[in-house]
């Protein structure tokens, strides 16, 4: 398992464009009608920009190339959200972690308690990669929907 | 099934044991990884959950709650346990301005304590195991999850939390020991979830899941924070020990700074 701790940084960067929308995927949305998520596009962030080469990548699937392991912090972007600006961790290949370095800030809450008001990243990365996990939490389900759930797959797989 | 998410192969091989039972409502799994633990303890469990779910459910003709909302019985006829969960009830009502109301919580005014009866269950039962010398367990209560200890030495436990948009696919992952993870929203059962001063049925979230040491509180705060929509997110950050991830009604992620240093 990836830690951060164990990923070394690597200082000639390989950059690599990562793609992501601010919303979740097209086909999760068909509940909230809002102008907001049809106007949403993908907005490419381009990582160090005096690196060698670039690689566009619509989007990352397990079968698709290979990145080099290290962190990459892509450039500040302004979005209609605030400035955005993310850090990349790839391990053995693959997008390990998306981290918000800059992220739009929430002036509503107190000084003291800092909030990130984030694209779903992780949700694009977790779809991308098998994302293994022990336990599902999620609104409570009834009964008969359990049988349908992700968590009654786990359950199986784990007895 | 779902293909792209899956328990960890790697760890296979540890010893384990799922017990699933349907209960208030929903489906409880225990998953238990310490072998010298005797089953007869997770049998005790679920006899003491099936109890408790008699006991408090405001759906049961008979049950204690049922009859203490009508006014046919009194605090004191019932297990004191009502009392416990009543005295919670309270404790929440003061700590939210009166957004949690366990009598004013439903839209027909029953008396519905299940705000908080589900969590303070789920962390009575991880008492029940630990006396039993329990652990490395994880306890999922219909979405609400209690982790304790390791699914095996050194490997904290991976959390999922579900994409309030797409029941196959996550929103995040997290590493947790030791903690509870509840999460809120109304894509499961409808819009059930209302904010008690106004009758108000929260829009502008489609989920809040809070992170802490308690499944009790975890759980209620879930509750509360939903119900307050996007204020909700800054309330429960404010609390000591919980931390808050919420997807919003236009697709965004908005979590705690405390939140961002769980995610795997």
């Amino acid at each position: 398992m990836p830690t951060r701790a164990a990923v070394a940084l690597v200082a000639t960067a390989v950059a690599v464009v990562l793609l992501f929308s601010f919303k979740t995927p097209a086909q999760a949305r068909p509940r909230t009608p809002s102008a907001d998520v049809a106007q949403a596009t993908p907005t490419p962030i381009a990582l160090p920009s005096d690196s060698p080469a670039t690689t566009a990548t619509p989007t990352p699937t397990p079968s698709g190339p290979t990145y080099k392991d290290g962190q990459f912090t892509g450039q500040d972007v302004l979005t209609r959200f605030g400035d955005v600006q993310v850090k990349v961790t790839i391990t053995g290949g693959r997008i390990a972690n998306v981290q918000g370095v800059q992220l739009p800030y929430d002036r509503q809450r107190s000084a003291e308690i800092s909030q990130y008001a984030a694209p779903l990243l992780h949700d694009e990365v977790l779809q991308a990669q098998t994302a293994q996990v022990d336990s599902l939490s999620g609104a409570t389900y009834t009964s008969d929907a359990y049988a349908q759930s992700v968590q009654a797959a786990l359950d199986q797989a784990h007895a | 099934m779902p293909d792209r998410i899956a328990p960890p192969a790697a760890r296979t091989a540890a010893p384990r044991r799922i017990r699933v039972e349907r209960l208030m409502g929903t489906v409880f799994s225990i998953d238990l990884r310490d072998s010298a633990v005797d089953d007869e303890f997770v049998d005790q469990a679920f006899r003491w959950l099936h109890e408790v779910d008699a006991r408090f459910s405001p759906f049961k003709e008979a049950s204690e709650i049922t009859r203490l909302g009508r006014g046919t019985v009194t605090v004191e006829d019932c297990h004191p346990d009502v009392a416990s969960v009543l005295a919670l009830c309270e404790d929440l009502r003061g700590q939210t301005g009166g957004v949690f109301n366990a009598w004013r919580s439903r839209r027909d005014g029953r008396l519905d304590p299940s705000g908080v009866v589900k969590g303070w269950a789920v962390d009575r039962v991880a008492r029940i195991l630990e006396r039993a010398g329990a652990r490395n367990f994880c306890i999922n209560a219909g979405g609400d999850v209690l982790a304790r200890g390791e699914p095996f030495p050194g490997a904290p436990w991976r959390i999922g939390i579900r994409n309030p948009d797409d029941a196959e696919t996550l929103a995040a992952v997290i590493q947790v020991t030791n903690l509870a993870v509840a999460t809120s929203g109304s894509y499961e059962r409808g819009a059930h979830i209302v904010d008690a001063r106004t009758g108000r049925v929260p829009d502008d979230l489609r989920s809040l899941t809070v992170v802490g040491p308690s499944m009790t509180r975890a759980d209620a705060y879930a509750t509360v924070g939903f119900a307050m929509g996007l204020q909700g997110i800054s309330w429960v950050a404010s609390l000591p020990g919980y931390t808050t991830f919420a997807v919003t009604s236009d697709g965004r992620a908005r979590y705690s700074d405390a939140f961002a240093t769980l995610l795997a």
